[in-house]
């Protein structure tokens, strides 16, 4: 466009989506002077829209997620018989992630793959090769024999074989690290474990080593307990349960770009703490919109940013970001009021009555609105 | 794993001492008051940023269509 320069001169008046809308909706050879009547027409509407000072946006924010989550729980519907996995939805999600529990109920990741490797059948293969395979699943019978002191494992041969193994002396290397202190060899479908130094209390070490073997890792990714590959739109993603991100995003057929988990906690790690506040608005916006819910996104932004200010994801409960409010009564107002008082009394805190929580109490202006700005004379 | 590529993650860029001082003087904060982000946070891994740099984030707003947000590099 000819007026770029103009347009420059309003971005810091103007938000960029506006301009672009400005810009695509004039026409091309539009004069100058009435370029800047309209942009200085729409900076003045947009500074008459901005939310004033003083203005409580926790408060209505509080209000407008509250009041359509209290209809949430009532719209609850079950999908039988649906080929898809089964995800944490509605009320329950939208408390996991506010709370930004530890362990999420569903904890699940879209895979997503690179373009030669995204057709159905590399999809279906390289979903089998994620899910992670204990050496217990292919276990069909354990024998302890006291006397001789062995272990013998009998592998299920038509198993191992689904799983990608020729041969099973593959599978008695992977067994190695773990087998410390033991000799193992194999015959057929069998491993036999034999104790170096025969004698004393080893028959405590070879059921440890049992319980050991039954959870070593053989194949796919750690934690991905479950695979599922679907279509969605013009390709094939995987999607699994259990997550770990780290690994996924490593091997070379994911596209790391498009790839996520919804355990927010994880990506914080992974990804940083700007990627969590952008999971957490993407995550609660998906819950409200499968309600047929409509919350304005600004007050989840607003929530998402209280969560993420401190540098790592924090909670809203007592422990998150309640924990960190400077006055006393506020953080008592929340939960478990006795504890946080009988502990300041013991520091020596001070409230210096700055914030609203603990001006309702003392029954005095809040710092909200008109009770915002104070009144400073000169002191002759 | 090249991590700045991912769809979550927004550009994130180191500020100069003289580009700071615009930022603090511009919203009249001081280093304390704004938002933080961990010293080991993945995100600004390749930025060789220490404590008391500030990290300007280019953010995909989906209201305002791009948002400038900046937070302080503190010890995590």
């Amino acid at each position: 466009m000819k007026h770029d320069e103009v347009l420059k001169e309003y971005s810091e008046k103007l938000s960029p989506a506006l301009l672009q809308e400005i810009a695509a909706s004039v026409p091309a050879n539009i004069a100058k002077e009435k370029l800047i009547k309209i942009l200085e027409e729409a900076a003045g509407l947009y500074s008459r829209a901005k939310i004033n000072a003083g203005e409580c946006v926790g408060l209505v924010g509080a209000e407008s997620i509250g009041e359509p989550g209290t209809q949430m729980t009532l719209n609850t519907f079950h999908l039988a018989g649906v080929a898809e996995m089964n995800v944490t939805t509605g009320l329950p999600r939208i408390i996991e992630i506010f709370d930004c529990q530890k362990e999420i109920k569903t904890p699940m990741m879209e895979v997503f793959l690179k373009a030669p490797h995204n057709t159905i059948d590399k999809v279906k293969k390289f979903a089998a090769a994620l899910k992670e395979t204990l050496f217990g699943e292919l276990v069909s019978e354990y024998s302890l024999n006291i006397y001789e002191q062995t272990l013998t494992l009998k592998i299920n041969e038509t198993l191992m074989k689904d799983y990608g193994f020729t041969d099973i002396k593959e599978l008695a290397k992977l067994l190695k690290t773990k087998s410390k202190g033991f000799i193992s060899e194999t015959k057929d479908y069998l491993i036999i474990f034999t104790q170096k130094d025969k004698g004393g209390e080893n028959l405590k070490e070879m059921y440890g080593l049992k319980e050991k073997l039954k959870v070593v890792k053989i194949k796919g990714i750690k934690g991905v307990k479950q695979v599922l590959p679907v279509k969605r739109g013009e390709e094939y993603i995987i999607l699994t349960s259990g997550t770990n991100l780290k690994d996924i995003l490593q091997l070379s057929e994911v596209d790391a770009t498009r790839t996520y988990g919804n355990d927010l906690r994880e990506v914080y790690e992974v990804l940083g703490i700007e990627a969590a506040r952008q999971a957490i608005i993407n995550e609660v916006y998906k819950v409200m919109e499968a309600q047929g819910l409509n919350i304005d996104i600004r007050h989840i932004m607003l929530v998402a940013d209280i969560m993420c200010a401190s540098g790592a994801v924090k909670g809203i409960t007592r422990y998150g970001v309640v924990s960190e409010k400077a006055s006393v009564l506020a953080r008592a107002s929340f939960e478990t009021p006795i504890k946080h008082l009988i502990n300041a009394a013991l520091e020596g805190e001070v409230d210096r009555l700055t914030s609203v929580v603990e001006n309702v109490m003392i029954n005095q202006p809040v710092p909200l609105g008109t009770g915002l700005p104070g009144l400073v004379t000169k002191m002759k | 794993m090249d991590i700045s590529k991912h769809l979550l993650v927004p550009k994130h860029t180191k500020l100069s001492d003289v580009d700071k001082k615009k930022v603090f003087d511009k919203y009249s904060v001081t280093v304390k008051e704004l938002p933080k982000i961990m010293k080991d946070d993945p995100a600004i891994h390749a930025l060789n940023s220490k404590v008391g740099d500030v990290i300007m984030i280019e953010r995909e707003s989906k209201t305002a269509g791009r948002a400038i947000y900046y937070r302080v590099v503190i010890d995590g």
